[in-house]
């Protein structure tokens, strides 16, 4: 299977054909993709070489003059090396751009730390009025970079990952989608975790709901099925754990409840190897979850 | 938002006067002092914007990177009508759309919103190929940046790519009152030429020079002057 990177090219190059405000800028990573659509869209395809400020600050630059920037690099450099230009010149010149990251929390293992960013969505929390699009799947990721890139003048973060579920399910880019309902508890899989949480709750008497946009936060689709599962929350990312653990609470403000934040540890691991070993050791494999949530929610969520 | 009661015509002269409306951000008086005949020289001779363009797709932008010290750049905008003189005396209060760094969400003919150091120079630049990008090729892409401000390293990614992407529309003016932690060796100027740039440098108090600098022509590079003023610490 292709991953969701693979088809992030090809999806934007159509949009660059089509819709004469789309402007791709690259920093040097990425490019090879674009090669295409850069001969047909010389001006709107810009790498400006290694240098990731300029990257966001030219993408505020053609905001600035009615464009709709397309932004892609490395999640960590796309978002944590930046990020002054990230708050500044886009939040607080009221610009707009799509940013898509690619490696996510630890897609290259063996690349090692300094290409891992398990804590972007964590960060970009920290700023106003950000959409943030974490597809399960290369078809999901497909239908919410066009989503993201129709979205007006709005900021928006699409986070590709090689991590994903075996079969893409229909997204709408703003709803949790049910995807089992029980009675004793919900669990909220974030994009690229659906799967495993699935398998881990195999014959728990428990709702999940399926997050594929994570900001806004769909805290009616969570108050809602804790209507009839109740309030004791699960939380499974694919970043940093805990990162939504704020949201479900404010969507549970008026009501007693538990949340549990399960995602990537927050210790740096220091260790290379396979991407199933890192998922494993943050004890995100469905094994580890099905312990962990079934910790949580104790005996009365089993059948 | 413009001031439909602007009767008065100012000039150079009127510019100390309203400055002196504004009180508050002594702190940065050198720094809003060093820019103000660049700005006058610009606003008044140079750039293609006016309060009722100021939304024209085809004007001239001025961005103003160095965000400290804005009363030069308030006065002169109040001098040529894109705000009301009244504002001038309520700089920095609650109520007030003039902060010590300007927003441009509030300030009328402001491009961008600026204070932390080296974002204007980058925005400039994506200004300039977004205008390239929509075919309108004869606005000019203006931006003001301090000495010490081109110490930030965002600064030297963008001189570094707009000399060899061939920005002909982007110009840069540095201040240049030596107000540097450490001298640029070589000077300001080289800088700019090694990647690819037109420079000149002036007296930043000559109106003269700084016109024919600001208008020379340089075909295929982006442009930088360098103006130099009396060192802030003279």
């Amino acid at each position: 299977m292709d991953t969701m990177r693979d088809r992030f090219a090809p999806v934007v190059s159509r949009l660059l054909d089509e819709d004469p405000r789309v402007a791709v800028v690259l920093a040097a990573i990425g490019t090879d993709g674009f090669a295409g659509a850069a001969r047909r869209h010389p001006r709107r395809v810009v790498d400006v070489g290694i240098r990731e400020q300029l990257l966001v600050g030219a993408a505020a630059g053609l905001a600035l003059t009615g464009l709709r920037p397309v932004v892609h690099t490395f999640a960590s450099f796309l978002v944590e090396r930046p990020f002054e230009q990230v708050k500044l010149d886009l939040g607080h010149q009221d610009a707009g751009a799509v940013l898509v990251s690619a490696a996510a929390s630890f897609d290259w293992p063996a690349g090692g730390y300094t290409h891992m960013a398990p804590g972007d969505v964590a960060l970009l929390d920290t700023l106003d009025d950000w959409t943030v699009h974490v597809p399960g799947h290369p078809d999901e990721a497909e239908t919410l970079l066009r989503h993201a890139v129709a979205a007006g003048d709005d900021k928006v973060y699409v986070r590709l990952s090689v991590q994903s579920n075996g079969r893409a399910l229909p997204v709408d880019g703003e709803r949790f989608r049910t995807v089992r309902e029980g009675r004793s508890g919900v669990v909220v899989a974030v994009g690229p975790m659906l799967d495993a949480v699935l398998a881990a709750t195999e014959g728990l008497d428990v709702t999940v709901l399926y997050a594929t946009t994570v900001r806004p936060f769909d805290g009616a689709a969570l108050r809602w099925a804790t209507e009839t599962a109740g309030t004791d929350v699960v939380l499974v990312e694919p970043y940093l754990a805990g990162t939504s653990t704020a949201a479900a609470n404010d969507a549970l403000a008026d009501v007693p409840h538990r949340v549990l934040g399960l995602g990537v540890g927050r210790r740096e691991l220091r260790r290379y190897g396979q991407l199933e070993e890192h998922v494993a050791a943050h004890g995100l494999d469905a094994r580890s979850l099905r312990e962990r949530i079934g910790g949580f929610f104790g005996a009365a969520v089993r059948p | 938002m413009t001031d439909a009661t602007l009767t008065h015509t100012y000039t150079h002269a009127d510019l100390p006067g309203l400055m002196g409306l504004m009180t508050g951000d002594e702190k940065h008086g050198p720094a809003a002092t060093s820019t103000l005949d660049v700005l006058w020289v610009l606003y008044d001779r140079v750039l293609r914007v006016s309060p009722e363009s100021r939304e024209d797709p085809g004007r001239d932008r001025f961005l103003l990177s160095k965000g400290h010290g804005p009363m030069a750049y308030y006065a002169v905008l109040a001098a040529k009508g894109f705000l009301p003189v009244e504002w001038l005396p309520g700089f920095g209060s609650y109520d007030s759309p003039l902060g010590h760094h300007p927003d441009r969400t509030l300030v009328p003919g402001a491009e961008i919103g600026s204070g932390s150091l080296g974002h204007g120079l980058p925005i400039a630049v994506g200004t300039a190929l977004g205008l390239r990008a929509q075919g309108l090729d004869e606005p000019r892409v203006w931006t003001l940046v301090g000495d010490a401000e081109l110490d930030e390293g965002s600064n030297h990614e963008a001189i570094a790519f707009a000399g060899p992407a061939g920005l002909d529309r982007l110009h840069t003016v540095v201040v240049d009152n030596s107000s540097a932690t450490y001298a640029r060796p070589g000077g300001i100027a080289a800088r700019f030429e090694a990647a690819g740039w037109s420079a000149l440098t002036v007296d930043g108090r000559d109106h003269e020079a700084l016109y024919a600098a600001f208008t020379a022509p340089h075909p295929g590079r982006p442009h930088v002057v360098v103006a130099r003023v009396e060192p802030k610490s003279a």
